[in-house]
């Protein structure tokens, strides 16, 4: 199983792991960037230029909408780094690439403990492109 | 990714720059769900006509400006504001004006302006086996359950992507394989409940489907001979609204389940739940966010859009009037059509009852008056509505909420 890189661009932020799945639709508000879902463990936190580490996508197809309109406003995480593909992020990050060529790359890394690995890191830099994803410790 | 010549040609840009765009769109999405192919698609029904935000406009006027065209039967979902009756809607101007300009710029593409989450209804009926690349949830669970017509959960931008290039990705509900139940929802002590009693199970059954079965697909057994088209259509609605439902089988009364083997495939398949009475009872009950008795200012019907059938039940309830409270039900502007050329419309109107068009009151404002609670018989609205307009709701049968009209406050049948 290897790395495959759903959106592809380059970013560089601080890690933030989320510990349960995120709704972007109704649970992250795109004018601030901080998550407004009061039932999510992490309800406040500001997402905003991270490279933001979630298992999987969660909810509404709305979320794409969201995602893109947090991209075009510049509060969006700089990458989103999943265990496994989701459509709904991956659309989202790839209209606002169209609309506006701005990149909020969006991984698959497939293999679990990899992940969490590499939540753990403080820092990331990651280029995601069609023939490779580099992920890069950051000091 | 296996491309067909029709794929081909659209890559290279000899269906102009809008549609290589779509596509390139369409090919990324199922490269991410894992599609190896692309199929043609008879229709698209698209969501994207409701504002969530600049990004909803700018991705639908980009493809205006490269001259783009659906090439399917494409119908719109609703929007943010009534078109035909504007003066029904009383948010904020800028906003306003945003949402109409984002359903004016779909109609550009060659989107057919229905603006209705029913378009199954009167106006663009799929057929059996068809496949879809439609959005709204209601609209998809309908698709697949109702008429056997197969597609995935298409949303925002997705959706027009689709209907740009008439192709969608070969994956989940497209292959039949993928169709058959994974649980069974077992519905007992209903056999002889008359059309009334049977619209309120139909939201309990679904309510129960989506939040016991999450995405996977039941076959919801035990289901009234007395239930109605409409009556699924509102029990699709409450599931995919408390679930990430795309589709259900009702055994006996769906076109993929004439029998309980056929709707599993006759595989061995967990009962997730068993509905009597009393259950149905305390999952109705958990919709009203208010007690019986309460003070109401309006009634809302038609979450997902009226159809002409359920304005025939509630005509003759209109013997009722005059209505303490205004009575709210949306409809499809073409089935607004119909009311108006057979004289039903004017009778509504004489009654107090308000028709919105092109919306839904759930999404929007369009409700003067939501001091007091909002009774309604949707189980969508009642599950949205609270958090959407922040307003108290009660949940109530058909004839329930007629009769709470007249009252002013939550009365039963």
């Amino acid at each position: 199983m290897s790395m495959r890189g759903l959106v592809h661009g380059k970013a560089e932020g601080a890690c933030l792991k989320l510990d349960d799945p995120l709704s972007f639709w109704g649970g992250f508000d795109s004018a601030s960037g901080n998550v407004i879902d009061r039932f999510h463990p992490q309800h406040g936190a500001r997402l905003s230029g991270t490279m933001l580490f979630m298992e999987r996508g969660r909810g509404s197809s709305s979320g794409a909408s969201v995602l893109a309109e947090a991209i075009r406003l510049g509060t969006a995480p700089a990458a989103i780094i999943l265990i496994d593909e989701d459509a709904i992020i991956a659309t989202g990050a790839l209209v606002a690439q169209m609309l506006y060529g701005i990149d909020c790359p969006v991984i698959a890394v497939k293999d679990r403990l990899e992940w969490q690995r590499l939540s753990a890191l403080p820092r990331l830099a990651a280029q995601s492109g069609a023939e490779a994803v580099v992920l890069t410790p950051q000091p | 990714m296996e491309l067909s010549a029709t794929d081909r040609e659209i890559i290279n840009g000899d269906h102009g720059r809008a549609a290589s765009d779509a596509l390139q769109l369409v090919l990324r999405f199922a490269e991410a769900v894992g599609a190896p192919r692309l199929l043609s698609c008879a229709s698209a029904h698209v969501d994207g006509c409701l504002y969530h935000g600049q990004a909803s406009l700018d991705f639908v006027e980009r493809f205006v400006a490269l001259e783009g065209r659906v090439k399917v039967p494409t119908t719109l979902n609703v929007g943010s504001v009534d078109l035909i009756h504007p003066e029904l809607f009383i948010g904020d101007a800028a906003l306003g004006a945003a949402g109409k300009r984002l359903m004016q710029a779909h109609i550009e593409l060659g989107c057919t302006p229905s603006f209705t989450c029913a378009p199954y209804q009167t106006l663009l009926r799929p057929r059996f086996g068809d496949q879809l690349a439609w959005a709204e949830s209601n609209a998809i669970v309908f698709a697949n359950s109702v008429i056997g017509a197969r597609t995935n959960r298409y949303g925002d931008f997705i959706d027009l992507a689709c209907a740009l290039t008439g192709r969608v990705p070969d994956y989940g509900l497209h292959r039949s394989e993928n169709r058959r139940a994974k649980a069974i929802v077992e519905v007992h002590g209903f056999d002889e409940a008359g059309p009334d009693q049977a619209g309120g199970l139909a939201v309990a059954a679904g309510l129960f489907t989506g939040k016991h079965c999450g995405d996977a697909i039941a076959a919801i057994t035990g289901l009234p001979r007395s239930t109605s088209e409409d009556d699924l259509k509102a029990l699709g609605a409450a599931a995919a609204s408390s679930g990430s439902v795309a589709m259900f089988h009702a055994v006996g009364l769906t076109p993929e389940a004439p029998d309980l083997e056929t709707a599993t495939g006759r595989m061995d398949v967990p009962v997730a739940g068993r509905l009597g009475p009393l259950e149905v009872a305390e999952t109705l009950s958990s919709l009203s966010t208010v007690k019986d008795g309460a003070a109401l200012t309006a009634v809302a019907l038609g979450t997902p859009h009226f159809s002409l059938s359920e304005f025939g039940r509630l005509m003759p309830m209109l013997d009722l009037a005059p209505f303490a409270v205004p009575i709210y039900v949306n409809t499809g502007r073409h089935e607004w059509e119909r009311l108006q050329a057979d004289g039903r419309a004017a009778r509504l109107e004489e009654a107090g009852v308000t028709v919105v068009v092109d919306t839904c009151t759930y999404v929007t404002a369009i409700i003067r008056d939501l001091s007091g609670a909002v009774m309604t018989n949707s189980g969508k609205w009642a599950y949205y509505a609270p958090g959407n307009l922040g307003v108290d709701v009660a949940f109530g049968t058909l004839a329930d909420t007629l009769l709470s009209a007249k009252a002013g406050r939550v009365v039963r049948a």
